[in-house]
């Protein structure tokens, strides 16, 4: 095939994955850019060029700022725990644990079920009064404790169920990944009589590096993106004290219709994911083992 | 001094630990789902006491299926989800194809601007994909709920390297035949990435099944609201949570997707594993 | 044979013509409606039942109701209509979402529409208490269908247990807080086992918290919609009640108390006077398992409560011929008979006065008396806070009420807090 032909038919290739892209990833990012510098249209009143008016308000908003700051430490509580427990997970379903088809079972359904559906029954467990967790902490004589209605212990409740809900799904990979090891390995390492932990440090860490990184950018992806249980849940209450970025992006704008301030809004998120997207690719690719 | 018998005895309750571990942590992962069944069919009143003597009842299933249209919000979920899939693997092997196996000028910063998606998903361009749909005029509609995400780059990802892997000869070969380059992607190619595509599958169906916000945004009416929407209407009333019709609601809704997951486990883990997503 | 087809066809082209012009002529009016379902119960089949009644009174008019999910929901489906050039003609919304819907240019008064005296008499018969979110300006923007007030709902079997009349439920604040530390429950180690007394925090706590300043002498805001009060000594005073509630006398849980599982909360009997809407009526009814009694909310200087739920609005992208079919539906569905029915089905507080004089409501609520409570507490309600840009207004009062509930900020703090970013907001429209 001639060159010419050869480019002519991989962009046709391309073409429709590309406009799609183009169209629903690219263009908003770029337009969320423009429009963050226009006033939002309302009934009697025009769009009005305002420059940079609402990044101004941006940094004047103390909600944005608690939005951010939980962003930030909902990223660092639910990232490093869900990995480490997909890993764990992953190593226990692999051995040779009795019951191992229940356990696998067990760790997977929370990926199968909705957000919006199990938020609610984690209301009931974190339900003052008569909820799962009070009655398990009676037993205990433990005080009782309203988890989601106060500011120090909401989004802590939040990043549990958020761990609940990943573990199992990064843990399909992580499983994947140990079968496809090959077993030799584990033999030569026993023969030469290295420790469990041994092995596990210097062997299989490093070779399900590739893994690692791909579930950590699936991790850091969720921890900007999924905001169902705080509709359910807490409703960014109380007192923003469980406002995510994106659920505050929601509510300005699509309850109070305030088009542009949520654009500015956007790109603080889209910066965000950018740069922890170089940081990931860059840091982590270095590291990486592949076969 | 470790003796044999030590390390075998250390080796054993090391072992019996881990798995009454395992066990502790399988069971706290499927309280939640536990609770669902025994609230969907217990009465109200048994929402929150574990008594074994407790009736059952379906009743919970007949109000909650009254409570919104959920037959509808199915049927529109089963399209949504097995469109998305269609079109998704459609635009992701043709994409993947020219990636994996063409030379052109910009393929590299193209790929790259693939793998922005990656990372920027749609999720997060709530507003601005609102008013594309609006100046597309197709808001409120199923394809509006499926379209921003039908060019995959994790798709796109995951099968060029899938499509990298098939030795080069074969692809030759099939030249030789006098295949056209597209006859090669079908015969060749496309089999050969069998798991990759299964892998894939079964994440799109479950993030798809699963997703609300953009819905909920872009959808207003019965006719095109998927089920997680629709499940929603419980959170919204000004009467208070009844635990058992939501379940209720949950179990219906969800109850395709556990059964077969529960059935197709095996091949789930083993497609996963095949397609080398490690 | 010419002539013949020539005639045929003039005639086949004249029937054609009369068939369309009677058809033209008798199209009937397309009425879109969206409603909202805040409530549980049949309500859909209520509405259409509705549609289907009316329809066969008024042959010429077709009723098209659209289930639009809750209110929230509906404001957004409606909003996005008028922006999309679409919209339905008439609608039921919150009545708080009447200034922004003005704003929007959404909708029109319903002044034009109302001309003969009957009209006159009907608009005047609704309970002023829900007129007072349907009119600014001196022109009517809404229509009360179905509203609700808060009412204080109490656990019968537990007064008499702490040796309290259960007949007399808390006339007063005072009285509130003595009940309230004589119901409250505690086991051996000092956990509380039964709260005396809770007021929902969560999603929304301005509308509870508007019963307590309408109880201590003042409403939160002013009927232009363009001021709010949130920092004036007597809302401040009912904010540290509240807190006192908690932290003086320990007799309210401590943090935010979630909306949703309040009813419930009082099923299991772990509190035993609650504040939530008249609508949980049916509910409170069907689930609790013991004695419980309905009662106004107590006063501090007066009695009080804000009003609640959805209005008719008629929207301003239709024409005077669907304009006026809706409002005819709009009348037919506030008579009388059909307000009561539909408080009766639904637990909202039917919106006119001679509703309770029908039959069927004073048999209702002779075998139920606990309904008229709502009703009785009505020449004491007053509007629920609404203002332009209303939901941002009323958020920065939420977040205040909520950062005081759970100690961050005193209630001096947050309501000057709440007040500052208020007037911002509203700066623009005064």
């Amino acid at each position: 095939m001639t060159r010419t032909r050869e480019w002519l038919y991989a962009w046709l290739l391309l073409l429709p994955a590309a406009t799609l892209l183009a169209l629903f990833t690219h263009y908003p990012a770029v337009a969320n850019l423009w429009h963050s510098f226009y006033s939002t249209p309302r009934g009697s009143r025009p769009v009005t060029f305002i420059g940079l008016d609402n990044y101004r308000a941006l940094i004047d908003d103390p909600i944005f700022w608690q939005a951010l700051s939980n962003n930030l430490w909902y990223a660092i509580g639910t990232i490093p725990l869900s990995i480490a427990l997909a890993l764990l997970m992953a190593v226990w379903v692999n051995g040779h644990l009795p019951g191992r088809g229940f356990l696998r079972l067990a760790y997977f359904t929370p990926t199968v079920l909705p957000m919006i559906a199990v938020a609610n029954i984690w209301l009931f467990f974190y339900t003052p009064g008569y909820g799962l967790l009070e009655q398990v902490t009676g037993l205990f004589g433990l005080p009782s404790h309203n988890w989601l209605g106060s500011r120090s212990t909401a989004l802590p409740a939040l990043m549990v169920v958020t761990v609940w809900k990943e573990a199992g799904f990064f843990m399909i990979f992580y499983l994947a990944a140990l079968q496809s090891m090959s077993p030799h390995l584990a033999d030569v390492a026993a023969i030469e009589g290295a420790s469990r932990s041994y092995f596990f440090r210097r062997v299989t860490l490093p070779l399900l590096m590739p893994t690692t990184l791909f579930v950590l950018i699936n991790a850091v992806i969720n921890a900007f993106r999924v905001v169902d249980h705080i509709v359910v849940m807490t409703r960014g209450g109380p007192d923003n004290a469980t406002a995510l970025l994106l659920y505050y992006i929601f509510e300005i704008g699509f309850r109070f219709w305030d088009s542009s301030y949520a654009a500015a809004l956007t790109m603080v998120l889209l910066t965000l994911l950018g740069a922890a997207a170089i940081l990931q690719f860059a840091f982590l690719e270095r590291r990486t083992h592949y076969q | 001094m470790r003796t044999a018998t030590g390390v075998q005895a250390s080796y054993r309750i090391s072992r019996s630990l881990e798995a009454i571990g395992a066990w502790v942590l399988g069971i706290l992962w499927v309280m939640p789902l536990l609770y669902a069944f025994w609230t969907a069919f217990h009465p109200p009143a048994y929402s929150t006491h574990f008594t074994l003597s407790a009736p059952l009842t379906l009743q919970n299933f007949a109000k909650a299926w009254q409570a919104a249209p959920f037959a509808r919000y199915f049927v529109n979920t089963v399209i949504l989800v097995t469109m998305v899939l269609a079109a998704q693997l459609v635009l992701v092997t043709l994409a993947a194809y020219a990636f994996a196996c063409f030379r052109f000028p910009g393929r590299d910063v193209a790929f790259a601007l693939v793998l922005v998606q990656l990372m920027i998903m749609p999720d997060v361009l709530i507003v601005e994909n609102y008013r594309t749909m609006t100046a597309l005029g197709i808001k409120d509609t199923i394809l509006s709920i499926g379209l921003p995400y039908m060019a995959s780059a994790f798709g796109i990802f995951l099968l060029r390297q899938t499509f990298k892997t098939v030795p080069r000869e074969l692809d030759e070969a099939a030249r030789v035949e006098g295949c056209s380059p597209l006859q090669t992607l079908w015969k060749v190619y496309v089999p050969l990435a069998r798991p990759t595509y299964i892998a894939y599958a079964l994440v799109s169906i479950s993030y798809h099944w699963n997703n609300f916000l953009w819905p909920l945004i872009i959808t207003n009416s019965v006719e095109s609201r998927p089920v997680t929407v629709g499940l929603q209407v419980f959170s919204a009333t000004d009467q208070g949570i009844d635990w058992s019709i939501i379940s209720a609601a949950t179990l219906m809704t969800t109850g395709p997707l556990l059964l077969a997951f529960l059935l197709f486990q095996r091949q789930f883990v083993q497609s996963f594993m095949r397609a080398g997503i490690r | 044979m010419k002539r013949f087809m020539q005639m045929g066809s003039w005639l086949a082209a004249a029937v054609v013509a009369i068939v369309a012009g009677s058809a033209l002529a008798q199209a009937p009016v397309e009425v879109p409606f969206f409603y909202p379902v805040a409530v549980g119960g049949p309500i859909t089949k209520i509405i259409d039942r509705f549609a289907a009644d009316f329809e066969k009174e008024n042959p010429g008019i077709k009723l098209h109701p659209i289930y639009s999910g809750s209110y929230q929901e509906s404001i957004a489906k409606a909003l996005t209509a008028v922006k999309s050039g679409d919209p339905p003609v008439t609608s039921i919304l919150l009545s708080t979402d009447m200034f922004t819907l003005i704003d929007e240019d959404a909708i029109v008064p319903f002044d034009d529409l109302i001309k003969t005296a009957d009209d006159k008499a009907w608009l005047a018969s609704f309970y002023p208490a829900f007129m007072e979110n349907s009119q600014t300006g001196g022109k009517t923007w809404g229509i009360p269908f179905q509203r609700s007030t808060i009412v204080l709902y109490y656990d019968k079997d537990a007064f008499k247990e702490v040796g309290l009349d259960p007949n007399h439920p808390p006339a007063t604040w005072k009285e509130m807080t003595e009940y309230a530390q004589k119901l409250t429950k505690r086991d051996t180690s000092g956990n509380v086992t039964r709260w005396g007394v809770q007021i929902p925090s969560s999603g929304f706590p301005y509308w509870l918290f508007q019963g307590l300043t309408i109880e201590n002498g003042v409403n939160l805001m002013n009927q232009a919609g363009t001021a709010v009060y949130y920092d004036k000594p007597e809302v401040i005073g009912a904010l540290q009640y509240w807190l006192d509630l908690v932290n003086k006398y320990k007799v309210h849980p401590p943090g935010i108390v979630e909306w949703g599982t309040t009813p419930k909360d009082f099923f299991e009997r772990k509190v035993a006077m609650m504040w939530t809407t008249t609508g949980n009526l049916t509910n409170v009814r069907s689930n609790a398992k013991f004695d419980f009694g309905v009662a106004m909310l107590p006063a501090s200087k007066q009695r009080g409560s804000p009003t609640g739920g959805g209005n008719f609005y008629i929207f301003r992208k239709s024409t005077p011929a669907q304009r006026e079919a809706a409002f005819k539906f709009i009348k037919w569905v506030t008579a009388p008979e059909r307000a009561a029915q539909w408080g009766i089905d639904t637990g909202y507080v039917a919106v006119r006065a001679d509703a309770w004089d029908t039959p069927v409501m004073k048999q209702y609520v002779a075998g139920f008396p606990a309904a008229a409570v709502a009703r009785d507490q009505l020449p004491f309600a007053k509007a629920e806070l609404s203002t332009h840009d209303n939901q941002r207004v009323t958020k920065a009062l939420n977040d205040g009420l909520q950062a005081a509930l759970t100690g961050t900020k005193t209630p001096e703090q947050a309501m000057k807090d709440a007040q500052r970013e208020a007037d911002r907001l509203l700066r623009s429209y005064k």
